[in-house]
């Protein structure tokens, strides 16, 4: 019979982490920020047809960077979470709250049950009528979760952006300013210049009604003049 | 039903293959809305006439307020067309508190497969899907629980306005110009053939439709039509290329008096 070796348990959790962490460092960051009306989500995605920003709920978006596979099937979950929890009670019954908790569970299950733990990083954000209202939850790889404030930065470079995004970000900017924000910190963080065709980014509008969530197009991008 | 009332709250990761539909989460999580009679039948309230039609911008749909259940009015102020999504509507029939259900899934249906796939069903695929609702309701049908919709909309992709009529057995039929279901529909089938002519601008396809509607409520007893004493006028919606809008209470009023005055 043959015993299997003895690994620590720090050991084990400290592996776990390295791996995942080296799978999400490769991903491409993705920043969220209040502005005037509601909440920017933007990345840079050369893809046109794969997002990595998505609508949950009327108030609700999911960020996920990362293995695409893995934070897919985390926002699909998200979805019918969502849409059951819509449909056996009320449209206003579905929080960020309880969204990031059910996905801070999950992740944290799968990481130390699961063969190997998901290589993502992911953002719940929900706008309120009012900034205090507002939700930015940022959930890392092994469940760990952030109530952010303002604005959040998930994925490789999310060290790089927070620093200067402090050090900018102004309450009450108009969508325009705030797009052309994200820009020029991507930008500056990858020392490159990225094109309007490759960005993917979208709002929640807390003044469009009973869905809030909306992909910015060209027309957004000439208005923030990238 | 079974006696567990569901788990609305946990995160279905992966217990249903991902590209799966809303009714069949819901069905993995017990939770799918069912119901199963024994022997005999009930009384529930009925929702009596709606109708849609087509008019150069796209289509219309009206329905009456008021759900009947045998020779009284359980309710006056019934709501009998819904929005499906932005550029679609449904208008119910029959059992009400079944339609009322199965629309509230639709909708979902509707807006879980947008949200999931990026983009929305084309108007056939909505309309196909419906039939499949209607269709799964036939044992009930058969009990005397029947329901039968109208489903109306805009056909971002062609550009027109086209409506749906269905049957108990769930067979779906694209109409041309109008449709009309429920107890007074015969009434108002019969005269909006009668009036209808091509290239109705708005105002004339609004005013068309009140009138087919008081023309049923005339004649079948069960149809409630404008009723100008309490403040109760029927719904009345129109999808077109801007997408779904609900025509204002003040504007149905006026039409709605209009027509009750030409129906003396």
């Amino acid at each position: 019979m043959s015993v299997p070796f003895y690994v620590p348990p720090e050991q084990l959790m400290k592996d776990r982490a390295e791996y995942a962490r080296k799978g999400i460092a490769r991903g491409r960051s993705i920043m969220a920020l209040e502005y005037e009306n509601g909440v920017l989500l933007m990345g840079e995605n050369t893809s046109g047809a794969l997002f990595k920003i998505s609508e949950i709920y009327d108030r609700v978006a999911f960020a996920g960077v990362g293995k695409y596979n893995e934070f897919e099937a985390l926002r699909v979950a998200g979805i019918r979470h969502a849409d059951v929890k819509g449909y056996s009670y009320a449209r206003s019954d579905v929080t960020a709250k309880s969204l990031a908790n059910a996905y801070s569970q999950t992740l944290g299950h799968i990481f130390t049950q699961d063969v190997k733990p998901y290589e993502v990083e992911i953002l719940v954000v929900e706008v309120g009528m009012t900034t205090e209202e507002t939700r930015l939850f940022h959930l890392t790889y092994d469940g760990t979760l952030f109530d952010e404030r303002r604005f959040a930065v998930i994925g490789g470079l999310g060290e790089e952006l927070q620093e200067p995004l402090e050090r900018d970000y102004a309450e009450g900017m108009s969508l325009s300013d705030a797009v052309a924000l994200c820009a020029r910190l991507f930008a500056q963080a990858e020392n490159k210049s990225i094109g309007p065709q490759d960005w993917e980014a979208a709002i929640l509008d807390r003044t469009a009604g009973r869905r809030m969530f909306r992909r910015l197009g060209a027309d957004d991008f000439v208005a923030a003049a990238l | 039903m079974s006696d567990d009332p569901g788990q609305p709250l946990s995160l279905p990761l992966g217990v249903v293959s991902p590209t799966s539909s809303f009714t069949s989460v819901l069905s993995s999580q017990g939770l799918l809305p069912s119901w199963d009679l024994g022997d005999g039948t009930i009384d529930a309230a009925e929702a009596t006439t709606v109708l849609s039609l087509r008019y150069t911008e796209g289509v219309v749909m009206i329905g009456d307020r008021q759900a009947t259940a045998g020779n009284i009015v359980a309710h006056r102020r019934v709501q009998k067309v819904y929005p499906a999504d932005s550029f679609s509507a449904v208008a119910i029939s029959g059992t009400a508190g079944i339609a009322i259900e199965l629309t509230r899934l639709f909708q979902t249906e509707l807006e879980h497969y947008e949200k999931l796939e990026g983009s929305r069903l084309s108007l056939e695929g909505k309309s196909n899907y419906l039939a499949r609702m209607v269709r799964q309701q036939l044992p009930l049908a058969m009990q005397g629980l029947v329901v039968v919709p109208i489903f109306a909309g805009y056909d971002t992709d062609e550009g027109v306005g086209r409506l749906y009529s269905f049957d108990v057995v769930g067979g779906r039929y694209e109409e041309q110009d109008f449709a009309a279901t429920g107890s007074g529909s015969m009434e108002a089938a019969s005269h909006l053939r009668a009036n209808f002519a091509e290239g109705l601008d708005e105002e004339g396809a609004l005013d068309l439709g009140i009138r087919a509607l008081v023309a049923a409520a005339e004649e079948d007893t069960a149809t409630g039509g404008p009723d100008l004493r309490r403040g109760i006028y029927p719904t009345v919606v129109t999808m077109t290329a801007d997408g779904f809008a609900e025509i204002d209470e003040e504007r149905v009023a006026g039409l709605s008096a209009a027509a009750l005055e030409g129906a003396r």
